[in-house]
C-alpha cells in the first residue's frame, strides 16, 4: 500500500493481505540499499496470521519516493511518523542490518511506540570497509559485487536455497543494481557513521530478540552478542550455516524465530 | 582493494546448488524419486501452499533433485533463479506463457530451430499468440516488427542451422527500448561460451538434453530468469505485476521483485502446464554439467581440428562457422562468443543433395541422428530431418541448403573424427 510521509510517497508490502491497523502490527525495515522484497518469505506468515503487516520500502528504496535518509537516527524518526501515517500507535519492529540499527535507534528514543523488537544481522557498531565505502560512492558495481560476496555465507555461495530454484548470489545482487545511484552510499556512509546503539539499547523497554547468523561476516555472531548483552532482557536466537542475509538464506529458522516476538 | 571472492564457473559447475546431503551425507545428489512430501503439521502445510514459507509441495512444481539443477544453471548463467521443464521446448513455451496472454505478439529471429518455428506458426496462434520472424542479422527488421501488443524478441545465441551469431547486446537495446524482455536460447552456447543475460539478456532458455547434460541420455529443458528486467516500468505484463487471482491475489513484481517472473513460471506454469522434469534426468543432467567446462574446452578443440580439415577438402563445396574469418560474424563472434562458437559445424558437399545424402550414410564413427550436443559426434541433413516440416519458402528464410550437412563435434579423438568424415567424404563423390 502506499502512504504519504513527509510529503512523499512510501510503499509499503502488507503481506499478501489488505492492511488492517486493528490486529498488532508489525513494520519490518530492510538494510543497505535493498527494498521490503528481502522479507518475501516472512511478511506473508505474519499477515496471515493476525498481523498487519507493513514491509517499508525507506524513501528513496524500491517503490518509495527519495531521496534517501541520511543517518540511522534519520530513519528512526522517520518510522514514527510512518507508524503516525498508517494509523499504528504502537508496533513492533523487524529490522535487518541498517534498518536493526533504524529500529534500536527507534525503540532506545520512543519506547511508546515500540510494541516488540526484532533485530536481525545486527551489531553495536557497523563499520564498513573503505574500499566498499568508495565504491559506492563512486556507483561502482564493485561494491553490488562486495556486498553480495560478504553479506552471504555457504548456504548462499554454494547455494541450496530453500526456495526451489532461487539463485541467491544472483537475487541478491540483482536488488542492489536496482537501487537509484547513490542510495547504497548513503546508506552505508550513515551505518559507518552510528556510534549511539550501546546508549539507545540501554533505553529499550520492550521484548527484543536479536536474530544473528552463525557465519555473518558482516555482523559477526560475537558483536550482535555484545549487543544484546546492553538490550535489558534481550534473547539471541543464533541460526546455524547462515551469513548476514537471514531472511533469505534461512528463511524458516528466521521465521520461526520472529514468530517468537512479533 | 578488496576484491570479491566468488566461486568460479569450474567450482559452480560441481557444486552450486548442492551441498552433501543433510539426511544421509550423500555427496553426490541424490534422486529424489518422490511425489510429494510429508508436511509438518496442518499450519505449515496451509503456509507452504501460500508462499508463507518455501519447500517442496508436489514434485510437479519443485523437486530437490530438480532444484539442484534450477540453481546450478542459475548460478553459471548469473540469474536470480531457474525452472527446468521437461524439454528445452517445455521450457520455451514456459517462458512464452508466463508473460503474456492471447493477443499477444512476439519477434523472432526466422534462424530458430524448426520446432520452435513450429511452435511459433502454426500451434501458438490457435491460442491467439503470433509471432513475426526476422532475418537474425537484421536488426532494424527487428525494431519495426515491434508492435503495441509485441511483449517479447527471441532468438538463438547461434542460428539453426545458419550459426548466425545474435548481436545479444544490440538486440537487448531494441527490445529494452521498446519495454520488452529479450528472450535468447542459448543452448548452442551453453555458459561456458556465452552468458547472454551479461550480454543484457533478460532470459535465457536451455535445451539441457544438448550441451548442458552432454551425453545424449536424458531430456530437459531449463528457463533462467536474468533478473534485470523492471516489469513494473514496463508496464506491459500484467501477469508480473497484477494480483493473480489462481495464486490468493499475489503480485509477483511487489512480492518477490527481481525473482517475479521466475516465481510465477513455477507457481503457475509447471503446476498448470504440468511439463516438469523428471528427478532422474535431473540427475542425468546435473552429471553432464559437473565435466561442463572440460568438454566445452574439448568440444571447441575437436571443432577447430575438424574446420581445419573441412576446410582443405576437395570435396566440401564450403563450410560454414562463425570461428571461420570467412563467416560474415566472425568479428561478432570473437567479441561474445572469445572461447569458440560452438561445436556445430554446417558444410556443403560437392555433387549437392544426393552427395550429401551418400556422405551420411558412409560416416560410421559418427552417428546420424536428430540431436546435437552429445559427447560422440552427429551428423545430420536438416532439410530432411530437422527443417522437414518448414516450406521451401521456410527453409530458404532460415537459410538451410539440400546440400548442407550439420555435424555436431563430439569428444573422440579428433583424428578418428576426421579419419571418418575422410572416408565419408571419399564415398560422397562416388557416383
Amino acid at each position: 500500500m502506499e502512504v504519504t510521509v513527509d510529503g512523499r510517497r512510501v510503499f509499503a508490502a502488507t503481506g499478501g493481505r489488505d492492511f488492517d491497523p486493528a490486529p498488532p502490527a508489525v513494520v519490518f525495515i530492510h538494510g543497505a540499499g535493498m527494498d521490503h522484497t528481502v522479507w518475501a518469505l516472512q511478511t506473508r506468515f505474519f499477515a496471515y496470521h493476525g498481523r498487519g503487516v507493513l514491509a517499508v520500502d525507506l524513501p528513496g528504496h524500491g517503490r518509495s519516493e527519495g531521496p534517501a535518509l541520511d543517518s540511522i537516527s534519520g530513519i528512526a524518526d522517520w518510522l514514527t511518523r510512518l507508524t503516525d501515517a498508517a494509523g499504528l500507535p504502537r508496533a513492533a519492529l523487524a529490522g535487518h542490518s541498517m534498518g536493526a540499527l533504524a529500529a534500536l535507534d527507534c525503540a532506545g528514543r520512543h519506547p511508546e511506540r515500540v510494541r516488540a523488537l526484532a533485530l536481525l544481522g545486527a551489531a553495536p557498531r557497523m563499520p564498513v570497509h573503505p574500499d566498499l565505502l568508495a565504491a559506492a560512492e563512486a556507483d561502482d558495481h564493485l561494491a553490488f559485487d562486495l556486498v553480495t560476496d560478504w553479506a552471504h555465507g555457504d548456504s548462499g555461495h554454494l547455494g541450496g536455497a530453500r526456495a526451489p530454484g532461487l539463485w541467491l548470489m544472483g537475487g541478491g545482487e540483482r536488488l542492489l543494481e536496482r537501487a537509484a545511484p547513490g542510495v547504497l552510499y548513503r546508506d552505508l556512509a550513515a551505518c559507518n557513521a552510528y556510534q549511539d546503539a550501546p546508549e539507545r539499547a540501554a533505553a529499550v523497554t520492550c521484548p527484543t530478540l536479536l536474530v544473528l547468523g552463525a557465519d555473518d561476516r558482516m555482523t559477526p555472531p560475537r558483536a550482535g552478542r555484545k549487543l544484546a548483552e546492553t538490550v535489558p532482557g534481550a534473547r539471541v536466537e543464533l541460526i546455524a550455516d547462515s551469513g548476514h542475509m537471514l531472511m533469505t538464506e534461512k528463511p524458516d529458522q528466521t521465521l520461526d524465530a520472529l514468530k517468537t516476538i512479533l | 582493494m578488496a576484491d570479491p571472492k566468488f566461486l568460479k564457473f569450474d567450482t559452480l559447475s560441481l557444486h552450486a546448488g548442492q551441498r552433501p546431503d543433510p539426511a544421509t551425507g550423500a555427496r553426490a545428489v541424490p534422486i529424489y524419486q518422490t511425489t510429494s512430501y510429508v508436511f509438518r503439521d496442518t499450519e505449515h502445510a496451509a503456509a507452504l501452499f501460500n508462499l508463507e514459507r518455501a519447500g517442496h509441495i508436489y514434485s510437479r512444481i519443485s523437486n530437490p533433485t530438480v532444484a539442484v539443477l534450477e540453481e546450478r544453471v542459475a548460478a553459471l548463467e548469473m540469474g536470480v533463479g531457474a525452472v527446468a521443464a521437461a524439454s528445452g521446448h517445455a521450457a520455451m513455451h514456459l517462458g512464452i506463457v508466463t508473460l503474456m496472454e492471447q493477443g499477444a505478439h512476439i519477434v523472432a529471429s526466422a534462424s530458430l530451430y524448426g520446432g520452435s518455428v513450429n511452435l511459433l506458426t502454426h500451434t501458438l496462434p490457435r491460442f491467439g499468440i503470433t509471432t513475426t520472424f526476422v532475418k537474425p542479422r537484421d536488426l532494424d527488421g527487428f525494431r519495426k516488427a515491434i508492435r503495441p501488443e509485441t511483449r517479447l524478441i527471441h532468438a538463438e545465441i547461434l542460428g539453426n542451422p545458419g550459426l548466425e551469431v545474435l548481436d545479444v547486446p544490440a538486440l537487448a537495446e531494441i527490445a529494452h527500448a521498446a519495454g520488452l524482455p529479450l528472450m535468447v536460447d542459448s543452448t548452442f552456447a551453453t555458459p561456458f561460451l556465452c552468458r547472454p543475460v551479461e550480454l543484457g539478456a533478460d532470459i535465457v532458455i536451455h535445451s539441457a538434453t544438448k550441451w548442458l547434460g552432454g551425453h545424449g541420455i536424458a531430456l530437459g529443458g531449463v528457463m533462467v530468469d536474468g533478473g534485470r528486467f523492471d516489469w513494473e516500468a514496463s508496464g506491459k505484463f500484467p501477469t508480473l505485476t497484477e494480483p493473480y487471482a489462481g495464486y490468493h491475489g499475489i503480485d509477483f513484481a511487489e512480492e518477490f521483485g527481481p525473482q517475479a517472473l521466475v516465481m510465477r513460471a513455477r507457481s503457475e506454469g509447471l503446476r498448470d502446464f504440468g511439463a516438469a522434469m523428471s528427478p532422474a534426468n535431473a540427475f542425468h543432467i546435473l552429471q553432464g554439467i559437473e565435466t561442463l567446462p572440460l568438454r566445452m574446452a574439448r568440444h571447441m578443440a575437436n571443432t577447430a581440428r575438424i574446420l581445419e580439415f573441412l576446410g582443405g577438402h576437395e570435396a566440401v563445396a564450403w563450410v560454414l562457422h562463425p570461428d571461420l574469418p570467412s563467416h560474415p560474424d566472425h568479428a561478432l563472434a570473437k567479441r561474445l562468443l572469445p572461447k569458440g562458437a560452438g561445436s556445430i559445424v554446417s558444410f556443403g558437399l560437392e555433387g549437392g543433395r544426393a552427395a550429401g545424402a551418400r556422405f551420411i550414410e558412409a560416416c560410421r564413427l559418427a552417428s546420424h541422428l536428430a540431436n546435437v550436443g552429445d559427447a560422440k559426434t552427429l551428423v545430420l541433413h536438416p532439410a530432411s530431418t530437422t527443417h522437414q516440416q518448414m516450406t521451401a519458402a521456410q527453409l530458404e528464410e532460415a537459410g538451410v541448403g539440400e546440400d548442407m550437412v550439420r555435424l555436431s563435434v563430439g569428444l573422440e579423438d579428433p583424428s578418428d573424427i576426421v579419419e571418418d568424415l575422410r572416408q565419408a567424404l571419399r564415398a560422397s563423390q562416388r557416383s
